[in-house]
């Protein structure tokens, strides 16, 4: 098997063997109208309105989104503003839960009977990538059989990070959801082969998989080494089919179609019961947890705070939603669960490491897994030389982080290529 | 709980510093500059913490006159400091040590922006400034083990230096070693203090290869290259191993070559750099005026290293046309040629 270069991290998957429970409803769901990628949604509630489980209240006409919906019945309370990571700002629909769970009626099992109900059914799901990146579901589903066939379905399981066991706990939950979903999507969209994708540290979860899998001719599993990051998009389809996505192109450009495998498994979820994406699996763990650390289904729009404190975590310093190697800060424990939110990981320390010049060890260039050299791209940064950053492919940068973390001199080489990669951007 | 701290992904670091970094090689040079002052008595030992001592004020004496945070505590100065002592004779006169610390640390480090800026490694330029500039004193070499009387002269030459002897038999001319291979394996020869045991600098750059400090990379080739070379030239087994032992070519291959910040930054760079050492030690030693030519190799090549940089990046996956190219793309191409032709 070819492999790439990366890291080798501690796995921390504490988590591994606690079944996931359901997270008491909360009093309030702050829903925010930016949770996949693409545009944001539009508000179809307002102030004071009644809500209902599964009712759509956020949507948009643009082609690059996925509409939102509460995952709580009771009142609109309040329209607010909400901060994205990238610093813009989006509406956000405060809903008072009155604790019924009353159902939406338009919740229906949807018919899925060829690809253009599938796609329409998906989109009304709201479904996304679950593994972090938010790519709606509906488009990537609906690519062109003519210009880019593809023969290859790759459902990634991976979960490199550490600590996260969200995609784990799918697999060993619910194998007949991830085997139905991938039979529905072969049968309509006719991809011949399909790979599940598991890293060899969830030895449990390759079990479970091939076990399920037997009599499925078209469906191979496949143990990757544990490295990180295996499950990065091109890191994983090089590693399970040696093929290369160049630069420019997408997975389906080389026949591959990748899914997250808690999103492959919700496919299925929503063709049986028409419920829409309202609820995920999010592993809540780290230093800071106490007790409680585990895997929760926890409804979106859910404060952050409710899980700190369902894990006695009030010493974080720290607390980041997604993997400590790729995720994100949360800046306010008032902060809501999203639907791309895998993880809630509560650390104890919060200072970065003091910084030391480069020694031009070479370690950041040897680790890439991209093959890239972060340290010249941080000289040619820092002189802003465009054309130099755009000669050393900046634009390919996955933002693992490999290259932060190996450096002896603590340098913030990933943070500093993405903002090589904006720099470029601009002067396109 | 409300002041959470935000910064940049990743939130976790490997533990390997700098300072580590350094602290192991210093600790892998150990066991070759202890068997240098075995050797040569109590003036190597001077020598060395000299050296040190000198590199470690010259270091914070520049912090300080530059006003900068002090950065002394990387302890790459004391590294500095050890390797310029280990190049060094075992009598040479302490003021010249300091001159060369000196060269070392603020000409050759400090000047150019400190750790990780400079373009040269300081020990070698020092070494080398030293030598052109004090020639009799940098070539008075002590027996080894004089101190104890193993010897009736207090200097001798060093196997690079020493005359090979001929002698004829049986109608054939015989060439004979001044030096037993297993005297200079494991260092009873004379020399620079720390480079004379080669069986103790294996056994440090095998340390730090072990520890992922060195890549293996650099030695394997400085060294095969070398070997090769002389092998091809005098069609002797037990020659090539002469000069393998001999000299700095050790200390040079797994302590010099190997500093990150004058080397290339990619592997395909570091075998173009090591290939290089090993062709110009080679020929220094072969054909040049001076016996010894471990320092001037890597210096020369320290020199191309910004060249070697620039055509040695490496390929970000699916940039290159090398595999995986679409059969239409071929067509293409031969079509051009054709068209061209």
């Amino acid at each position: 098997m070819k492999t790439l270069r990366g890291v080798q991290i501690r796995h921390n998957k504490h988590t591994k063997h606690s079944e996931s429970v359901h997270f008491p409803i909360p009093d309030e769901v702050l829903i925010p109208m930016s949770q996949s990628m693409g545009a944001h949604c539009e508000l179809l509630v307002a102030k004071g309105d009644a809500v209902t489980v599964g009712q759509k209240i956020g949507d948009t006409s643009a082609f690059m989104s996925a509409p939102i919906h509460s995952s709580v019945s009771g009142t609109v309370k309040e329209i607010t503003d909400y901060l994205l990571p990238d610093g813009k700002t989006c509406k956000a629909a405060l809903i008072e839960s009155d604790g019924l769970q009353t159902k939406c009626p338009d919740i229906s099992v949807p018919e899925i009977t060829d690809k253009p109900s599938l796609i329409a059914a998906i989109r009304e799901s709201g479904l996304c990538g679950l593994g972090g990146a938010g790519f709606p579901t509906h488009i990537k589903l609906n690519y062109d059989p003519v210009k880019t066939p593809i023969n290859m379905l790759i459902i990634n399981a991976a979960e490199c990070e550490p600590y996260i066991t969200s995609d784990f706990r799918e697999i060993v939950e619910q194998p007949n959801e991830i085997l139905e979903s991938i039979l529905t999507l072969q049968k309509l969209l006719g991809i011949p082969h399909c790979k599940v994708c598991i890293e060899e540290n969830n030895s449990e979860a390759v079990a479970v998989m091939k076990k399920k899998m037997e009599f499925v001719n078209s469906v191979d599993v496949v143990t990757l080494p544990s490295a990180y990051p295996q499950g990065a998009e091109k890191v994983i389809i090089y590693s399970a089919t040696g093929r290369i996505v160049r630069d420019g192109e997408l997975p389906a450009h080389r026949g591959v179609l990748t899914l997250n495998v808690s999103t492959l498994a919700f496919i299925d979820r929503y063709r049986r019961t028409g419920v829409p994406l309202i609820t995920r699996r999010v592993t809540l763990d780290g230093p800071a947890v106490v007790e409680n650390a585990g895997n929760y289904i926890v409804p979106i729009g859910l404060r952050i705070k409710e899980l700190l404190k369902h894990g006695k975590a009030e010493n974080a310093k720290k607390v980041i939603y997604g993997g400590p190697m790729m995720g994100l800060c949360v800046y306010d424990v008032n902060q809501p669960i999203m639907k791309t939110t895998n993880a809630v990981i509560a650390c104890l320390k919060a200072e970065m490491p003091k910084t030391t010049p480069c020694v031009r060890c070479g370690l950041c260039i040897e680790r890439c897994p991209m093959n890239l050299m972060p340290v010249s791209i941080q000289k040619a940064y820092m002189k802003r030389d465009v054309k130099t950053l755009k000669d050393l492919k900046v634009n390919l940068c996955c933002n693992c982080g490999c290259c932060t973390y190996v450096c002896p001199g603590h340098r913030r080489l990933a943070e500093n290529t993405q903002l090589a990669r904006q720099l470029v951007l601009k002067h396109n | 709980m409300n002041h959470l701290v935000i910064s940049p992904s990743p939130h976790r670091r490997a533990e390997l510093t700098t300072q580590k970094i350094m602290a192991a090689v210093n600790i892998a040079l150990l066991p070759a500059a202890g068997m240098g002052v075995y050797l040569f008595g109590i003036s190597a030992f001077f020598v060395l913490i000299t050296c040190i001592a000198s590199c470690v004020l010259f270091e914070i004496l520049c912090y300080a006159a530059m006003k900068r945070s002090q950065k002394v505590y990387d302890l790459s100065a004391i590294l500095t400091g050890l390797l310029l002592g280990m190049n060094l004779p075992p009598d040479l006169p302490l003021y010249i040590a300091i001159i060369g610390s000196f060269i070392a640390i603020v000409i050759v480090k400090q000047l150019f922006g400190g750790i990780g800026q400079n373009f040269a490694n300081p020990a070698i330029t020092a070494r080398i400034v030293l030598m052109l500039s004090f020639t009799p004193q940098m070539t008075r070499w002590v027996v080894p083990l004089y101190y104890k009387g193993a010897a009736d002269a207090a200097t001798g030459a060093t196997p690079l230096a020493a005359e090979w002897l001929t002698y004829e038999a049986g109608g054939e001319l015989y060439k004979m070693a001044p030096f037993t291979l297993q005297d200079m394996f494991f260092g009873y020869t004379g020399g620079c203090i720390g480079e004379t045991s080669a069986a103790l600098l294996i056994l440090g750059g095998l340390t730090l290869i072990a520890l992922r400090v060195v890549f293996p990379i650099t030695p394997t080739v400085y060294l095969s290259s070398f070997a090769l070379l002389t092998f091809i030239w005098t069609r002797s087994i037990n020659e090539t191993l002469y000069q393998l032992l001999a000299g700095g070519l050790m200390l040079g291959a797994f302590f010099m070559a190997t500093d990150y910040t004058t080397a290339p930054l990619t592997s395909k760079g570091r075998v173009v750099f090591a290939l290089g050492c090993g062709i110009v030690t080679f020929l220094i030693r072969q054909f040049g005026g001076y016996p010894e030519g471990v320092s001037f190799a890597i210096l020369f090549m320290n020199l191309l290293t910004p060249y070697i940089d620039r055509v040695t990046r490496t390929v970000p996956l699916g940039t290159d046309d090398s595999d995986e190219v679409k059969p239409n793309q071929h067509k293409k191409r031969r079509k051009k040629i054709i068209q061209e032709v």
